[in-house]
């Protein structure tokens, strides 16, 4: 158990490093240079013009002193949550991405959550009956091989531009005063509802065809096998199938956080909505490096903190990880 | 689970034979289960030579009568044949400009964008190609980083293996797309070879994982040993006794990487990151966009390039459940 958590935290704290690093690195790798694109959004006539602004935007920057200061000085920015101005909207950067994290986690934790309940819960009834078999797997497949920007695009054109059921820009209704009144609240849900069965409909397919095809694997093995020659009911048999085709499913979970978080910066691109993903395209059609950073640091963290969150609920289901917590030996 | 390996302390190795596949999916769950279960029939009897001989017949027999191996292949073939030939059938270049905004209509079979009027079927003709190199070349860079790692970590053991777990494990930890996008944000050339590969690179931890475990299993067997007290070299037995064993596993790892790696290059195409030097489906989605296609009801320019490469995808897919159970005799009679 310790052991177990001790290997966990080791990666985390390597990831973090290692996410850090690159952040840093990369815009000091790659052959475009940030201060040259800067300087060329001023216009420029004179050499002492030219020299004047580069010294400037060098020092602003931070890039002036040597490449070991600039590294520090990074993790020092990192530590204190301080990322420098974002060019696009003139405000620190941490200010600009705090606003987008609550639609971002508004779309994510709900869709992530309840489409791997159902997912499992309806894959593993996919699993005893053949009617709901065949449709689950074909439109879990599907769902699957849609791409997150094509499936957005197509419900973004039928439910709102088509039917006009729902709204497909923003947050909210620009002309509402933010509050907590009803009128509002309705309007946050209207346009939150599409991005968010997006992000749904294609984790829901991945996780109804794994459970099932876990829950049949698991029918077959020796323990099912016994439990059903000792006379034990259906019921039970697939009670303990289940329980053992969570596990994977789990670690599952934590492998696909990636894919989901990929998914979604898509998403909220095709609905406008105003989260990370919308602050990531705004940030790279603008050229605004330092909200890039940030807003890559705040996704690491992010994720950091789910998958740790995974883990712990491992644990707590598990029975063999719990035991060797009891037994002194791990 | 069969694939159960390693000290069984770490819950990593309950569930490493059953990792789900990078999209998220647990695609690959069953093959991975199913690929232990195959590997502990076959192995003692087959030896090293698991893949060859009589058992290819056999594979042929089954593969030929498999439905959804034949129809994900020939869908996918359709695909390769516009893929390899489709810039020759095309109607007009890519590039052409007519009227635009047109309807589709048997001139321009998914219309025409606008303010351009470039043909859209043409486009998506010319953008599967884009798609499919992309996706090859992911799959096959993610597929290399990933058996290596996967094989030296799971043959050699001890510090080597822990300290690439560590470095698989904290690659799980960053988001593909995202460090996709912050490396190319600053490219401003990019091209379908840098495409490829990068995804490639970023896209391999989960092979690594998987392919681990299985060799996990492999290497405590009879054959490895004896192979081992024979004194040949690790490269050698691995490529020679232990690859061979687990040849089915592998080509399914593949198939997924190539779904998955088309799947990672459109949704970063669509965010106008894709190749400067080229045209790829998601390209066309992102012009589209980029033109409030959306705002002016021109579905035909978004719906065609991402139905084409979801049928790319999802024949992928099929092919590979099909194959599955190819490879695997307890699931043919299911």
């Amino acid at each position: 158990m310790r052991r177990y958590f001790t290997r966990k935290i080791i990666t985390y704290v390597v990831a973090f490093f290692l996410a850090t690093t690159i952040d840093w690195a990369i815009p000091r790798i790659m052959p475009g240079n940030p201060v040259q694109l800067y300087l060329s959004k001023f216009s420029i006539t004179t050499e002492a013009q030219y020299a004047a602004l580069q010294k400037l935007i060098s020092a602003s920057f931070g890039v002036n002193v040597p490449v070991w200061k600039q590294y520090l000085d990074f993790w020092d920015g990192v530590l204190h949550w301080n990322f420098g101005l974002s060019f696009y909207a003139t405000e620190p950067v941490t200010h600009v991405v705090f606003q987008a994290i609550p639609y971002t986690l508004a779309l994510l934790i709900p869709a992530i959550t309840l489409s791997y309940i159902l997912g499992n819960r309806i894959g593993a009834m996919a699993a005893r009956r053949k009617w709901l078999d065949n449709t689950v797997l074909p439109v879990g497949y599907l769902f699957q091989a849609a791409p997150y920007a094509w499936l957005a695009l197509a419900m973004a054109y039928y439910f709102a531009a088509r039917l006009h059921w729902f709204p497909v820009d923003q947050g909210y209704n620009p002309g509402l005063l933010p509050g907590w009144n009803w009128t509002f609240i309705g309007s946050l849900l209207e346009h939150w509802f599409l991005p968010f069965l997006t992000v749904f409909l294609v984790s829901f397919g991945g996780w109804a065809i794994g459970m099932r095809n876990l829950v049949i694997y698991e029918l077959e093995t020796d323990y099912a096998r016994y439990l059903r020659s000792l006379g034990a009911s259906q019921r039970l048999v697939r009670k303990y199938a289940y329980r053992n085709a969570v596990l994977p499913q789990l670690s599952g979970l934590a492998l696909s956080l990636g894919v989901v978080v990929g998914g979604n910066i898509v998403t909220e691109v095709v609905f406008q909505y105003p989260g990370l993903g919308h602050l990531i395209f705004l940030a790279i059609s603008d050229e605004d490096y330092f909200l890039l950073q940030g807003i890559f640091m705040f996704i690491i963290v992010g994720v950091l903190l789910a998958n740790f969150i995974i883990d712990i609920v491992y644990v707590l289901v598990d029975p063999r990880t719990r035991l060797s917590m009891q037994g002194a030996a791990a | 689970m069969s694939v159960n390996t390693g000290p069984p302390s770490t819950p990593e190795d309950f569930a490493g034979g059953t990792s789900p596949g990078p999209t998220g999916s647990p695609v690959l769950a069953r093959s991975v289960g199913a690929g232990g279960a195959e590997l502990a029939a076959m192995a003692p009897s087959a030896g090293a030579d698991g893949f060859g001989g009589g058992r290819r017949w056999e594979f042929l027999h089954f593969a030929l009568r498999n439905p959804k191996l034949m129809i994900g292949l020939c869908v996918e073939l359709i695909f390769v044949a516009v893929a390899l030939f489709g810039p020759l059938l095309a109607p007009y270049s890519p590039t052409y400009h007519g009227t635009p905004g047109l309807h589709p209509s048997a001139q321009h079979l998914f219309g025409t964008t606008y303010p351009f009027g470039t043909d859209v079927f043409s486009q998506v003709l010319y953008g599967v190609r884009d798609s499919y190199v992309v996706g090859v070349l992911g799959a096959l860079f993610a597929g290399a980083v990933g058996l290596v790692v996967g094989f030296a970590a799971g043959y050699r053991g001890g510090v080597l293996d822990e300290i690439l777990q560590l470095f698989t494990n904290v690659m799980i930890c960053i988001p593909q797309l995202v460090l996709l996008i912050v490396i190319s944000a600053y490219l401003t050339t990019r091209g379908v070879l840098f495409e490829g590969i990068f995804i490639g690179v970023t896209g391999w931890p989960w092979v690594a994982r998987a392919v681990r475990a299985q060799t996990f299993t492999l290497r405590e067997r009879d054959f490895v040993d004896l192979a081992r007290l024979s004194g040949r070299r690790a490269v050698s037995i691995v490529v020679k006794d232990i690859a061979p064993n687990m040849a089915s596993y592998i080509f399914l790892v593949f198939v997924l990487l190539f779904a998955s790696s088309m799947l990672v290059a459109v949704n970063f195409d669509f965010l106008g990151l894709g190749p400067t030097n080229g045209l790829s489906l998601g390209d066309i989605m992102n012009q589209s966009t980029l033109w409030s296609a959306l705002d002016l009801h021109m579905w035909w320019w978004f719906i065609p390039p991402g139905a084409a490469l979801t049928l790319m995808v999802l024949a992928l897919y099929i092919a590979n459940v099909g194959l599955d159970e190819v490879f695997n005799p307890k699931l043919r009679q299911t």
